[in-house]
């Protein structure tokens, strides 16, 4: 696919529209259809495009994979940190009302932070697990 | 049988169906991948299945309408029940995790049997066994 | 008229299962997965699980289908006849499919409001969740804070999944001459 210039110029033109819906479908998850598990498959799926058509190493440049295997366990830090944090302003674990004085605003914000850690790990990992299986048959050849 | 009661079960019925043909190709297929592929069937079904029982005919989209909190219109608008929603909703992303380990697993044996018919795979370790 | 629309997806999906069964050139099962896949999307938008349809649209189309694809490139792509007759396994799945049809005998009918699944917590949640959690999508006030455990546990397995497929396929390759040189060793380590 790397000669097709209509599929190259496609790719480059949807791909940043592709990341800004995953980020719309992420922080407009509290009023519509979306949150984090769909934000990071449609942002992993936006690397995945840019790896079919300019193949692996170009992507790679951009989204080192120790960078996404760091997200992968980064977005787990993430929910758990809240949890804990939680806990040490005297709440239980996960009870986002510690998080604001106002309880609504609290869960507002503990449900964002959770759902970027959703996001992240969700990134992380469909990013890995597809720079696996992409770059396992060219490693030695 | 009436109508009525075929019309209300269609749904459980296509859905056991689903899951028989995914269940099918899981255990008469020597292939490891449309193994994996028939896996995905059944699980897909599985996730109908509960959305089946979340639906309230009539209802709307689990999302509130009008004033977040609670306005007037909330009383009047039937909801369907968001809770399978929310369980399915993790299970798919579960779901694609798993199938990508039950892939490179399938990667794997292939690479170290050069086959991925299960009746091949078992004459390789037949023979390896014999020759032991 | 989502009745209609209900039981014309259903049965596409249904020949999609059984186009699924027959064919043997895994290239073409994998894309008829992936409109499998979007033909369940479909279904969830009419059931009201739009949530749960964007996910399968994105996962089960998008992702899946590339994961297949790529895992098809390096393994091949020819499914063999299958060996034996199909007696036994269509004998197994006619009884289990009878033994679940009989069990959907009793089963309260498709979209009934009064449906005891629908008078536990859901109530609590339709209710109160404007209230306690001020935020209109309830799917994603129930996922992240009244069940926000249960998401914990799922991010988690996504992360565990996503480690062990680093373990399967993150090693340099073998060729099939070099396992043959090391192949006592290599070979106690893969039992």
């Amino acid at each position: 696919m790397r000669e097709e210039i209509i599929v190259r110029v496609g790719a480059k033109i949807l791909t940043p529209f592709i990341i800004m819906f995953a980020l719309y479908v992420h922080f407009h998850g509290d009023y519509s259809p979306g949150g984090g598990f769909q934000a990071g498959v449609i942002l992993a799926a936006a690397f995945a495009l840019l790896a079919l058509v300019y193949g692996l190493g170009a992507v790679q440049r951009v989204l080192p994979p120790w960078f996404t295997r760091l997200c992968a366990a980064l977005g787990v830090v993430i929910y758990g940190g809240v949890g804990v944090v939680t806990m040490l302003l005297g709440h239980n674990y996960l009870g986002y009302n510690a998080l604001a004085h106002d309880p609504e605003h609290g869960q507002h914000y503990g449900i964002l932070l959770v759902e970027l850690g959703v996001l992240v790990t969700v990134f992380g990992v469909m990013a890995s697990v597809f720079y696996l299986f992409a770059g396992r048959g060219r490693r030695d050849s | 049988m009436s109508l009525d009661f075929f019309v209300s079960h269609y749904n459980y019925w296509v859905v056991i169906f689903l899951m028989m043909v995914g269940f099918y190709i899981l255990i008469s297929r020597g292939n490891l991948i449309k193994k994996i592929i028939g896996l995905n069937v059944f699980q897909t079904s599985v996730f109908m299945l509960y959305i089946s029982m979340g639906k309230i005919t009539g209802g709307t989209p689990p999302i509130l309408i009008g004033d977040a909190h609670g306005g007037e219109a909330a009383g009047h608008v039937v909801y369907s029940n968001p809770l399978p929603h929310v369980l399915i909703l993790t299970a798919i992303v579960v779901g694609i995790a798993t199938t990508s380990v039950g892939l490179a697993l399938a990667v794997r044996i292939k690479e170290a049997y050069g086959t991925l018919e299960e009746d091949e795979i078992n004459r390789i370790e037949a023979q390896v066994e014999a020759s032991e | 008229m989502s009745t209609v629309v209900d039981i014309v997806l259903l049965t596409l999906l249904a020949a999609t299962g059984i186009a699924l069964l027959r064919i043997r050139n895994l290239f073409a099962v994998v894309m008829l997965a992936g409109i499998y896949s979007l033909l369940s999307a479909g279904l969830f938008t009419v059931m009201d699980a739009v949530d749960v349809a964007f996910t399968e649209a994105a996962v089960g189309a998008g992702i899946s289908t590339v994961l297949f694809l790529a895992a098809l490139a390096l393994a091949g792509h020819h499914e063999n006849r299958p060996g034996h007759t199909p007696l036994l396994p269509l004998v197994v799945v006619g009884v289990t499919g009878l033994a679940l049809v009989y069990g959907t005998v009793d089963m309260p009918g498709f979209g009934g409001a009064d449906n005891p699944v629908h008078h536990h917590v859901a109530d609590h949640y339709l209710e109160e969740s404007p209230h306690e959690i001020g935020i209109p999508n309830v799917v994603t006030a129930v996922l992240a804070s009244y069940r926000g455990y249960d998401t914990m546990g799922e991010t988690t397995v996504v992360f565990a999944a996503a480690v062990a497929v680093m373990l399967l396929l993150a090693g340099r390759r073998r060729s099939r001459a070099a396992a043959g040189d090391d192949g006592e060793e290599g070979g106690a380590g893969h039992r």
